[in-house]
């Protein structure tokens, strides 16, 4: 908690990522008091412009933006930080047992890693969605993308204990007799834990920007209301060429908000942790 | 030109002949680690209020403990500072045959002009000075093609393995990558790269520091040869006294960022005048002597915030009062000798504290 | 060259193993969802063109045979294998009766041209103005540009795109609004048809590389910034090396090293940029090609550019890590 205070004060980048954040999540905290259902169409006059009833305009397909907005920045941002949740669970496990065991089974998990890093998941999750249609949730998305993309952060994990086990403190522990389960709990896992947040930010950028992607093009339940699906909606309205700008400009503003805060925090949080990274930013100052 | 460099013979050097002009002149030089950490302002004083100068063809050792700030001062005379650490006054004047500097007004470009030419540096812990992914070849080439004057680059290669040869180097390690050289052979290699070019200037911050006793042993013998056969300067800084004893024709002793003796060698081993120095060399192992030295006590001092008057007070078995809040200034103490205590220059006592402090004292 | 024998090896080794994860993925994702595939393809199918009924049974029967629902699942695994391992991904459904194999031969050659040609500019410029920008750390026009690459990088690609595809082909239209060439052009190699090749791949090109160019500026600029702390390269600086060597053979150059780990990264990712640059430019390869067939139902022309993105981006990877001891030395021993 002191930290995030420090960070706040003296770091600009992520104060500002913080506070594009804090934008995110309460606009999606606003649908808890939308006046309109989620998913009825045809509530309010069409392809109004924005105004001081709908301050962000109406869709051609009769819903309110602002309001569908929260209801999209929500599923959007519950999406991302599900997919977060599941993947990190994943490379903690995998990058703590690969770097603590080491050896075959190192080798092993390893090369499973660098093969997962590697496949192209695009084209899966395509697949995917064509064998499950519209019976895809942004759930049974959510956890095939956590199953597809943990590897790239257990292999920092894993490197990063890599280095622990080598240290004296890991020794003292194994000679006190603590099991390797008490070992990685409590004398590794504070270590990595600041990775695993700072990844968080990454992983969320990642797998927000597929999921808008994928529903872009209609790869996904396009009932469910996120920022890609309500791009594509407004696609399909060619609301750009019809002058409904509202319709797109909006959600994407929202993204690019989060994406940004994002981004910012990951960059501050590294930045945090990497006193190589801190140093330079103070050579910059000089 | 005289040649003097044989250890112990510089007690000629230490009264800097006036014909013969220093090559290097550093005043009053202060270089601080400046630094900001979330806010907080700090300054490391690493380097404070150093005067040397260095005659040609003398080899001049600093010593020191570890964290006393040898690297600091060497950097910020090589010009090799960086960000946090700066030069916060004084300043360094390099007097070369024809050609002098003064290292922080000059331009860069001046400054490059002289590099390698002149004016060479080992820096410490050289494992990792080469470019891991280029060949050593390509080193020589990129460091030294500029200044020897050969008609082809078979010529150039005549000469590098020729300098190789001295350094006991086999003209193969031209073709290896860094990594595929021992620890003791990439050190060679960089010596050998900081003077393939005669530079009359060579600062070397712990050369040798990494080798085994023997091989130390092989570098510097070649260190002295290399240094005797080009007539150049040497700066050498180690915190390994016997190193010195053998090298070095003056020595200057550095405690917490302060020089605070200096003399020939053989004086300064014979009879060290400050506290400090009288530990240094009282804890050096004798053969046969079998007291268990007494360590010093206490730590350095953090030169974020040194202790003020004497820095080395809280540790030094002479401290008087006046020790304590006045800095002692580093005066001449006989031929060739300076020194920066109250106890060995009590004369250098201000009138007023000095009558306290005899007052006290009675 | 022993050591060099061992690493092929163990890269071919790694080959396989992405291969065959990637395609039991494939078999997974298809043969072990509750819902059944046959069935949604034909009323997706269904939905899209010819309803008799005839015909649906026809599509069936087809559909039971090419998902290999015959047997257990370790039976329709071992088929399923067999076929891939033959590249034989039967009739496509959509475009009845012309083999998968050929589609995905005529659309290949498109999106390798474009996407990998993008690929490699956004590369060498990213890299090259990274390097710049993180070595002359003081010069404004670099520092300008890096707050450029800042801003542009987190907006999704597929905004760039339509962007760039309003303003320069419906605002202000200088170039094509969709397309590979022109309409009543010929397929054929001659000036005119390449010419037109490729005026229609400027846009989708530009904005492949406006977007690539920043994350690729962005990561050697961090690199960059990191290698002149390197004892090596203040060494060379001392050392009065050539500043402009020093920035390519001591800087660029060793971050080259994990930027083309990078580059093999986002040649493999082609497949994943591919949709939707073809999506919005109505271009001609693999990605409009998948998305066509998703939306026909045409299950066995998905599961063959599912494979092939799967084959070509592990041969991608394959191919820089056998090239990546030529870049560092250090690689062949350990
Ligand atoms: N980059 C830095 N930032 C802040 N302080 C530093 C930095 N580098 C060195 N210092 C501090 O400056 C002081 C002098 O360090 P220096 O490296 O000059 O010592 P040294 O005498 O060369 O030691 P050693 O014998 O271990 O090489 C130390 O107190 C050290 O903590
Ligand atoms: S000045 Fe005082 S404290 Fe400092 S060394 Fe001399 S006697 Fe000791
Ligand atoms: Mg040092």
């Amino acid at each position: 908690m002191r930290v995030v205070f420090d960070l706040l004060r003296t770091n600009i980048e992520f104060a500002i990522g913080m506070f594009l954040l804090a934008i995110v999540v309460i606009v999606s905290a606003l649908s808890f008091v939308s006046p309109y259902e989620p998913d009825l169409i045809y509530v309010v006059f069409p392809d109004m412009p924005p105004s001081a009833e709908h301050i962000m305009g109406t869709t051609s397909r009769g819903q309110d933006t602002f309001w569908r907005l929260t209801f999209a920045m929500r599923n959007t941002l519950l999406f991302g930080l599900s997919v977060a949740i599941l993947s990190r669970i994943l490379s903690l496990l995998i990058g703590l047992v690969s770097g603590y065991l080491g050896g075959a089974v190192d080798r092993v998990l390893m090369s499973i890693n660098d093969t997962f890093v590697v496949i192209p998941l695009f084209p899966i999750l395509v697949l995917f969605y064509f064998v499950m249609r519209d019976s895809m949730s942004w759930v049974g998305l959510a956890i095939i993308m956590a199953c597809l993309g943990w590897a790239y952060d257990a292999r920092l994990i894993r490197s990063v204990t890599m280095s622990l086990r080598t240290r004296e403190f890991t020794q003292q522990s194994v000679f006190s007799g603590m099991t390797t389960r008490q070992i990685v709990s409590q004398e590794h896992l504070p270590y990595v834990m600041p990775i695993v947040f700072s990844t968080t930010m990454n992983n969320m950028n990642w797998s927000i920007g597929l999921e808008v992607t994928l529903s872009v093009l209609g790869f996904t339940n396009i009932n469910t209301p996120t920022i890609g699906t309500m791009i594509y909606w407004a696609n399909q309205h060619t609301a750009l060429v019809a002058g409904v700008w509202w319709w797109i400009l909006f959600p994407v503003l929202m993204v690019v908000i989060l994406f940004i805060g994002l981004f910012l925090l990951a960059v501050s949080m590294n930045e945090y942790i990497d006193p190589r990274s801190r140093l330079s930013r103070m050579k910059g100052a000089a | 030109m005289t040649t003097l460099t044989q250890p112990g013979a510089g007690a000629a050097m230490a009264t800097p002949d006036a014909s013969v002009r220093p090559v290097l002149s550093v005043e009053d030089l202060r270089a601080y680690y400046v630094l900001d950490l979330f806010g907080v302002k700090r300054e490391v004083r690493a380097v404070d209020d150093i005067s040397i100068r260095i005659m040609p063809n003398e080899i001049y050792g600093i010593a020191g403990e570890s964290s006393s700030g040898k690297t600091s001062l060497i950097k910020t005379i090589a010009g090799a500072i960086q960000p946090p650490l700066t030069v916060v006054g004084g300043k360094v004047h390099f007097d070369f045959r024809g050609k002098s500097i003064d290292l922080y007004s000059g331009a860069p470009a001046d400054l490059d002009a002289i590099r390698w030419r002149h004016l060479s540096y080992i820096m410490q812990g050289s494992m990792n000075v080469l470019n891991p992914v280029r060949r050593v070849r390509q080193a020589f080439i990129d460091f030294a093609a500029r200044h020897i004057a050969a008609p082809s680059r078979r010529a150039f290669e005549e000469v590098v393995v020729a300098h190789l040869d001295r350094l006991h180097l086999s003209p193969h390690v031209l073709d290896a990558y860094p990594h595929e050289l021992s620890g003791g052979m990439r050190q060679r290699v960089t010596i050998a790269l900081a003077t393939v070019c005669k530079p009359e200037f060579i600062i070397a911050d712990e050369p040798t520091t990494a080798l085994d006793v023997v091989v130390q042993k092989r570098v510097l013998a070649m260190i002295r040869e290399v240094q005797r056969e080009i007539g150049s300067s040497l700066l050498f800084v180690t915190h390994d006294m016997s190193v010195h004893a053998n090298l070095c024709d003056r020595l200057g002793i550095m405690y917490a960022g302060r020089l605070v003796e200096e003399g020939a060698t053989s004086d300064l081993f014979a009879s060290p005048k400050h506290p400090y120095t009288q530990h240094l060399i009282s804890s050096l192992p004798r053969i046969g002597d079998r007291t268990p030295r007494e360590g010093l006590k206490g730590t350095p001092p953090n030169l974020a915030d040194p202790p003020p008057g004497c820095r080395f007070h809280p540790r030094c078995p002479m401290a008087m009062e006046v020790c304590r809040t006045v800095v002692p200034p580093f005066v001449t103490a006989g031929k060739g000798r300076r020194v920066a205590c109250f106890a060995a220059e009590p004369e250098t006592i201000p009138d007023g504290i000095a009558n306290a402090t005899r007052s006290i004292a009675a | 060259m022993h050591g060099y024998g061992q690493y092929i090896l163990k890269r071919l080794g790694q080959f396989v193993l992405v291969v065959f994860v990637g395609i039991s993925i494939t078999f997974f994702v298809t043969h072990l969802t509750p819902i059944d595939p046959v069935e949604t393809t034909i009323s997706a199918a269904a939905a899209f063109g010819s309803t008799s009924p005839e015909a649906i049974a026809m599509l069936r029967e087809t559909l039971r045979e090419l998902y290999g629902t015959e047997g257990n699942v370790i039976q329709q695994y071992v088929t399923f294998w067999g076929r891939i391992l033959q590249g034989d991904f039967g009739p496509s459904l959509s475009a009845f009766p012309t083999p998968v194999s050929e589609l995905i031969a005529r659309a290949l050659p498109w999106t390798i041209g474009l996407l990998v040609t993008a690929t490699i500019i956004a590369w060498v410029l990213g890299n090259i103005l990274g390097g710049l920008a993180g070595y002359y750390r003081s010069n404004v026009l670099l520092k300008m540009s890096g707050v450029l690459a800042m801003g542009l990088h987190p907006i999704p690609y597929y905004i760039v795109a339509f962007v760039l595809l309003i303003l320069f082909a419906y605002v202000w239209p200088i170039f094509p609004l969709s397309g590979g060439y022109r309409m009543n052009l010929a397929p054929r190699w001659d000036a005119t048809f390449i010419l037109s090749v490729l005026y229609h791949s400027i846009l989708p090109a530009l904005s492949l590389i406006l977007v690539g160019l920043g994350s690729w500026f962005m990561g050697m600029r961090a690199l960059v910034s990191n290698i002149v702390t390197e004892d090596y390269v203040q060494y060379a600086e001392l050392g009065g090396v050539n500043r402009r060597r020093i920035l390519s053979r001591y800087v660029m150059r060793n971050a080259l090293v994990p930027q083309m780990t990078g580059l093999a990264m986002s040649l493999g990712a082609i497949f994943n940029g591919a949709i939707i640059t073809e999506e919005v430019f109505g271009y001609p390869g693999i990605g409009s090609l998948l998305v066509d067939a998703v939306h026909a139902g045409d299950y066995s022309l998905v599961l063959g550019i599912t494979t092939i993105s799967i084959v070509s981006v592990a041969a991608a990877v394959l191919i820089i890590d056998l090239a990546y001891p030529l870049l560092d030395p250090r690689v062949k021993v350990a």
